[in-house]
């Protein structure tokens, strides 16, 4: 544990981000969100990320290794509280995360993303499956032997206004792991907190200063400090952006990208916003209802996408551009109904409901994730009928012509 | 343009008062729409997007916001105009698309219940024909079997289902002027794309002029064919959505542009954020409001920190832009310092 130095290697001086600003406005609250000054400096940043990222990126031993991860939360039914059913929120994933890289975990809502994002810190009991965290299989560890696991493997949540106890300083929030822990701090805990503070481009003054008083984004860099009080090797973030203004969701992507390459971080990145993830990711899982339907290198994922599911997520994300607008439009995948309930998930493949390519093998069994049509073993694909490149998907249909 | 817009804003401004001071939530807004078009309003949390629809629905309490301008909807003034006569605009000429179609629906009632009672406010007909045309407008958003569907309550409903039959309700009184607010903001990206593709239709078959609030311009980029944005209560650039995001003008809004990862692009190293925070509405910067986040400040000379700039016509006839710096000069900067940024590797 050396803040002094962590923070002091950070390729711009932490001190200049607390500097007060020169608007009158926004009072004391503002002066601490004033990370202009190094952004300033960071754009000039003479080693580019994207190198720094691939050099990461050569793969070692995973950090962590999931298989089959399953969870089912039971539908209990009359007195006697009788299993009647299960929601099949996560229904056997496996993959890896390999050191100092960033996995984005995408999907739409009830996918089962924040479940596993949950069921890998532990916060959730997995129900089935294996989780192999720095060797050491943690699935089914009693709560006081998973505690020291949890120095190394930290959360960052989405909404940080209910994740930060309203009547609890900063100084208390971001100094809790170090109680929690016993860990002892060379100056004590409240020189490592403001250390920390200046590190996530807080005010250290303030410390004594509670939740209320600061914006979304200053909130969320609350939260990321307290992830950080211990320097875990793995960060699991479940939508740290999505609450935020556009203009402060980039300050804290920044943040997060800068963390990483100061202190050799694992991030385990779970996000419904398709663009974010592959800024932020080298490596990209989709989701749908339970299980993984595609995972490959990032530009592999965004260039040649396998899966329908994939191809027609990507589609949908609305385009920044008017003058491509009509032509994003007609080559919109437009899916039909909603996702099926994950109490009673279709046979087979999980996606055939809503895909245009569906056969009936789809429906009597289910497909393996393996690489297809000569793929690299790191993309792998959940699908009988995988996309080719350049095969003219079936687009667009009616919107008044909904599934039956 | 000769002809009267159907809808036209004239120095639109919206306060309240509150212990603290006063809340300037839209500061001077103008903005004309014509029937058949979408106007994008693009800003953060606080800039006054959402207000000023509230405010063009008479939406406010008086009793703590002191509206003042005027705006005029098909000739008629509604800003000073008797409570009774915004009333029976509202619903039956102007209808709201509401961010959160959970909270906005009433859970006690059904869908069809809730779409009924909007019909008749404006229509005096049998509950009998109000339900038929409930059952038509749901069948036309896209609600699979919609006469079963009708008895339906909220919590029944999809998300993307639910917005649906939010659309529904304000469509069934046939309005001209439709207003939504963050319309996709809590739904899935393939939902998304299903209701603003619905919209979309929508406004080609009944040619009603619409109004898009949203903080995503990827959004407002599918649908808008003009875009305003706001800041601190203000606009500070208006223009065609093929001007904004191809020359936008303000500082601003290339700050917006850069702070957003583009999935049509290829990858940037690193997003170029605006520095800093939101001003607050109570006590706006002096001068332009944006000049404590703008990288560009030092180059007006000083006049950033002391004077408000005005809206002015910019680069093109019809592009609107609120900044100090000349636009020979903002051009430049947009050619050569920020385009390359976001367009790079």
């Amino acid at each position: 544990m050396n803040d002094e130095s962590g923070a002091a290697a950070i390729p711009a001086d932490p001190t200049g981000r607390t500097a007060v600003p020169a608007d009158p406005m926004a009072g004391a609250a503002a002066s601490a969100e004033a990370a202009g000054p190094t952004e300033a400096v960071r754009l000039s940043d003479p080693v580019p990320a994207e190198v720094m990222r691939e050099e990461r990126a050569v793969k070692g031993e995973p950090l962590l290794s999931v298989k089959g991860l399953e969870k089912h939360f039971p539908i209990t039914k009359g007195l006697l509280r009788r299993q009647v059913g299960a929601v099949r929120a996560v229904d056997g994933v496996t993959f890896d995360v390999y050191k100092g890289e960033t996995l984005g975990l995408v999907g739409e809502s009830g996918c089962g993303k924040t479940t596993t994002g949950r069921l890998l810190t532990r916060l959730v009991e997995p129900t089935g499956g294996s989780i192999e965290f720095d060797g050491r299989d943690i699935a089914h560890l009693r709560q006081g032997k998973l505690r020291p696991m949890r120095r190394d493997m930290q959360m960052i949540f989405q909404d940080p206004f209910s994740s930060l106890n309203p009547r609890h300083t900063v100084g208390t929030i971001v100094g809790a792991p170090f109680r929690i822990q016993g860990v002892k701090t060379e100056h004590g805990v409240k020189r490592a907190v403001q250390d920390l503070l200046k590190l996530v481009g807080l005010n250290p003054e303030h410390y004594n200063r509670y939740p209320h008083e600061f914006s979304g984004g200053q909130r969320q860099r609350i939260g990321i400090a307290r992830t950080l009080a211990l320097r875990p090797k793995l960060i699991i973030a479940d939508e740290p952006v999505s609450a935020l203004d556009v203009s402060i969701q980039a300050q804290v992507v920044n943040l997060l990208d800068d963390l990483q390459n100061e202190f050799d971080l694992t991030y385990v990145f779970i996000a419904h916003d398709l663009s974010v993830v592959r800024h932020i990711s080298d490596r990209v899982a989709v989701m749908y209802l339970g299980k993984i339907v595609e995972i490959a290198e990032r530009e592999k994922l965004y260039t040649s996408p396998r899966h329908p599911y994939t191809v027609a997520l990507m589609s949908a994300v609305p385009v920044p551009d008017p003058a491509r607008r009509d032509r994003a439009q007609r080559e919109r995948v437009l899916l039909t109904g909603d996702v099926p309930s994950p109490i009673n998930p279709p046979s087979g493949c999980r996606f055939r409901t809503r895909c245009w390519k569906a056969q009936d093998i789809c429906a009597k069994e289910e497909p393996p994730l393996i690489p297809r049509l000569g793929d690299a073993a790191s993309h792998q694909t959940a699908c009988h009928f995988p996309i080719v490149e350049g095969e003219t998907v079936e687009g667009r249909r009616p919107v008044s012509a909904p599934t039956p | 343009m000769a002809a009267e817009p159907f809808l036209e804003v004239k120095d639109l401004k919206i306060s309240f008062p509150t212990d603290d001071g006063l809340v300037k939530s839209v500061d001077g807004l103008s903005f004309r729409l014509e029937r058949g078009k979408t106007l994008g309003i693009v800003g953060e949390s606080g800039s006054g997007k959402s207000v000023t629809s509230l405010g063009i629905l008479g939406l406010h309490n008086k009793r703590n916001a002191q509206v003042s301008g005027q705006i005029w909807l098909d000739g008629e003034e509604l800003v000073s105009a008797a409570p009774e006569t915004v009333r029976a605009l509202r619903g039956a000429k102007m209808a709201m698309i509401f961010q959160d179609p959970l909270s906005s629906m009433h859970p006690f009632y059904s869908i069809g219940h809730q779409i009924i009672e909007a019909y008749r406010v404006h229509h005096r007909v049998s509950k009998q024909v109000a339900r038929k045309h409930a059952i038509d407008m749901l069948g036309r958003v896209g609600i699979p079997q919609p006469a079963r569907r009708v008895d339906d309550y909220p919590h029944q409903f999809s998300g993307g289902m639910r917005q649906r039959a939010m659309i529904a309700m304000a469509l069934v009184n046939d309005p001209q002027l439709l207003i939504a607010d963050e319309p996709t903001t809590a739904l899935d990206v393939t939902v998304q794309a299903q209701i603003l593709d619905l919209m979309h239709n929508l406004q080609e078959e009944f040619n009603s002029a619409l109004i898009v609030i949203t903080h995503d311009l990827g959004v407002v980029a599918e649908l808008a064919d003009e875009v305003l944005v706001m800041y601190g209560g203000r606009c500070i650039e208006y223009g065609t959505a093929r001007t904004i995001f191809e020359e936008p003008e303000h500082p601003y809004t290339w700050g917006l542009l850069g702070s957003m990862p583009r999935i049509d692009r290829p990858n940037l190293d690193r997003l170029v954020p605006i520095p800093g925070l939101p001003p607050s509405l109570i006590n706006l910067p002096s001068g332009c409001a944006f000049h404590p986040r703008c990288a560009y400040e030092p180059r007006t000379g000083g006049l950033g920190t002391t004077l408000t700039p005005e809206l002015t016509v910019a680069g093109r006839p019809g592009h609107l832009v609120r900044c100090h710096l000349p636009t020979a000069e903002r051009q430049r900067i947009w050619r050569e310092e920020v385009k390359p940024k976001l367009e790079a590797q």
